[in-house]
């Protein structure tokens, strides 16, 4: 097994996932309605979750140090998060549609990893499917219901949605590991998982007012996972490290 | 892209201090919760919450009410939905504890030796139940 590749692989979706609950926390306290409030900081939560059992992973087989350092005492350039995860939020339509592209991808990812050869990958992957299907009951629920709501609304929706695409093809630049993931049966690989993808999120979305805009025209962001960042990521990490970075041996 | 994060763009309450004019019926319905801990137990009631619509509402129930511990499943009803008796006619219910003929304390009892015999099935391998 290619361990390089698998290290490569799980801390992109460790930072993929740690990023993703740090924007998403950021909702905390803010987000609509009371309800909604709670049901966001959880998937928020999870994701925190869902980053710390990569990072396990990482400690455990592949000799990295433990997740707390790799969370939050790598520098930028060391993070290979793809560029969706680290946009700023602005209004909560763009964070639905951000989680919706996300999620499904998400959950796409961890289905295929629970057939993982790497198989405390795979055990980990089928618990983390479970919080998923919520995640994207989540998004579906409120993609259908704000994507035939309004003109308001289906605008807004529309106009995330249009932002966020080039971004979230991003999710699926390829490693250059990517034939040795397939060839070891680590992962389908980042091609296979995009087009189950687009299936997926095509379909939500013709349940709306909302269109789908044709992606073979559209160029997507990458650079994140070769450690290139928007100029969002560097704040965010040093707002996340802020008290860590006080005292790094500090027993929690 | 600005943030909404408080601590980066403060509210502006000089700006948004006219208070939003809110139509009757503008709010979310109520939806009463229902929580069914274990497969094939009583769904129990575990408190209300505002919602678009049933989807939503099932989606916020899970987080609101079945987020620690066991759950195996959530019902919810528009609060609309359910009717109640007047309370003012508790009275009707006034004299039960005089009819303990009507209660079914004996199933309980006979719930007891169920139980019993099916602990104690494996140490009499000849008993058949």
């Amino acid at each position: 097994m290619n361990t390089q590749a698998l290290k490569e692989m799980l801390c992109k979706m460790g930072d993929d996932a740690l990023i993703m609950g740090h924007r998403n926390a950021e909702w905390t306290g803010l987000a609509p309605t009371l309800e909604e409030d709670i049901s966001f900081s959880s998937i928020a939560q999870d994701q925190i979750g869902h980053a710390l059992a990569m990072y396990t992973l990482m400690h455990e087989h592949l000799g990295e140090p433990n997740p707390d350092i790799i969370g939050f005492s790598r520098p930028e350039t060391d993070f290979t998060c793809c560029h969706l995860v680290e946009l700023p939020n602005s209004g909560y339509d763009f964070s639905l549609i951000r989680h919706f592209l996300f999620d499904h991808a998400e959950i796409l990812r961890y289905k295929a990893l629970t057939n993982s050869a790497f198989t405390p990958l795979a055990q980990v992957a089928a618990k983390i499917t479970g919080e998923l299907k919520y995640h994207i009951l989540h998004a579906n629920t409120w993609v259908r219901h704000l994507g035939n709501a309004t003109e308001e609304a289906k605008a807004r929706l529309q106009t995330s949605l249009n932002t966020l695409l080039p971004y979230a093809l991003g999710i699926f630049e390829p490693s250059i590991f990517e034939q040795a993931l397939i060839a070891d049966g680590i992962f389908i690989g980042e091609n296979a998982l995009q087009t189950q993808w687009m299936q997926t999120i095509a379909a939500i979305l013709k349940q709306t007012a909302l269109h789908l805009p044709d992606v073979t025209t559209i160029q997507p962001v990458y650079g994140g996972r070769r450690g290139y960042h928007t100029e969002y990521l560097q704040p965010l990490l040093t707002e996340m490290t802020e008290v860590f970075r006080i005292d790094e041996q500090a027993e929690w | 892209m600005s943030s909404l994060d408080p601590r980066i763009n403060r509210l502006d309450l000089v700006k948004t201090a006219q208070a939003e004019n809110i139509q009757p019926h503008q709010h979310w319905e109520t939806y009463e919760v229902f929580v069914q801990a274990k497969r094939g137990g009583h769904h129990t009631h575990a408190g209300s919450l505002h919602a678009a619509d049933h989807d939503m509402a099932l989606i916020f129930a899970k987080e609101q009410f079945a987020r620690r511990g066991q759950c195996h499943n959530i019902w919810v009803v528009k609060t609309s939905n359910i009717f109640a008796l007047n309370t003012e006619d508790a009275d009707m219910f006034a004299e039960n504890n005089e009819k303990k003929y009507r209660n079914t304390g004996g199933f309980k009892v006979s719930d007891k030796i169920t139980q019993y015999k099916r602990s104690h099935k494996h140490t009499q391998p000849d008993e058949t139940d």
